[in-house]
């Protein structure tokens, strides 16, 4: 009883101060400096045709590093909690129902499509919405649906963490490039900007996205991996 | 635009809002995680109404596509160890 009490009163609280938020909220006329200089340089600056990825890219670079490296240390944590005692054996937990001929026929039609979306998703990154965030999500959607299918499916971690390290690997040594032939570090311009809107401009920016896309795809299908192959026990 | 955003906004949190008590007070778990999942669906085209189609699918393809394929294969795997 009490604690309904002090749950109400909680939730009337948190009310009250987003309705004061909402009561007191009027909607900018103007961009603010920063949001206006994006706005008007991003084109020139970076060639690149959607506004929101070269912010992401090579504006605020330095925190999509510290992004990438705080999902790569939790990928690595998961695989240290999770390493699994390879001295045990796996005795196979194979009293796994079978799965539906629906979800296995769909899921070998489904996989590539989904793959190749993803792939679209980060390579086209500059030019439309989504980037290399998203298509390794939708690239790691892939990779689950496949263990759905047959939970006993395992996954060459070799593969997976060459992906991860050389993506990483490369990722940083553009950031230093930049540093060497361009105005700074992850500066994209080391690669000629090319014309407006075209699959090759934006200088390094679908490169460093396709390099972010496959480094996220990897780390969260490695995550995947690791909890599939958690003993049963 | 303007004029028809506002009410579809307003509808969307509503069903926002209507499948999260789904999930909370939903009879089984199944319905429960989908109700979650488009809870983040309902989201996410929220954030396309309003305008920001790159966290739309970010939460599109997180939110509702990998937890909810997450929380099944969690499921399963607890069903089939029979120890809980």
């Amino acid at each position: 009883m009490i604690r309904r009490v002090v749950a109400v009163v909680l939730l009337a609280g948190l009310g009250m101060v987003f309705a004061g938020l909402f009561v007191g909220y009027s909607p900018d006329a103007v961009l603010n400096l920063t949001a206006d200089y994006y706005a008007r340089n991003t084109a020139a600056d970076t060639g690149a045709a959607n506004i929101v990825t070269a912010i992401i890219v090579t504006y605020r670079g330095l925190d999509t590093l510290g992004e990438v490296t705080v999902l790569f240390l939790t990928a690595a944590v998961v695989a240290l909690v999770l390493r699994r005692d390879s001295s045990r054996g796996n005795p196979a937990a194979a009293d796994h129902r079978p799965v539906g001929e629906l979800l296995q026929t769909g899921t070998r039609l489904l996989v590539p499509l989904i793959m190749l979306a993803a792939a679209y998703v980060f390579i086209n990154g500059h030019l439309t919405p989504g980037g290399g965030f998203q298509g390794g999500a939708i690239a790691a959607s892939a990779v689950l649906l496949m263990l759905l299918t047959d939970p006993m499916r395992r996954f060459s971690h070799r593969l997976i963490s060459r992906v991860e390290s050389t993506a990483g690997v490369v990722y940083v040594a553009i950031g230093v490039l930049g540093l060497a032939l361009a105005g700074g570090f992850l500066d994209n311009r080391i690669l000629p900007l090319g014309a407006f809107g075209e699959l090759f401009s934006a200088g390094a920016i679908p490169v460093i996205y396709s390099l972010i896309g496959l480094k996220v795809g990897a780390e969260f299908s490695s995550m995947m991996a690791n909890l599939s192959e958690t003993e049963d026990t | 635009m303007m004029d028809l955003a506002l009410p579809m906004s307003l509808i969307l949190a509503a069903a926002m809002i209507a499948a999260a008590v789904m999930a909370v007070h939903g009879r089984s778990l199944h319905i429960a995680i989908l109700a979650a999942g488009s809870v983040s669906l309902f989201a996410s085209v929220l954030f396309l109404v309003l305008a920001a189609p790159d966290v739309a699918m970010t939460e599109a393809a997180i939110g509702s596509g990998l937890t909810t394929f997450l929380f099944f294969f969690v499921l399963g795997r607890v069903r089939g160890g029979d120890d809980d």
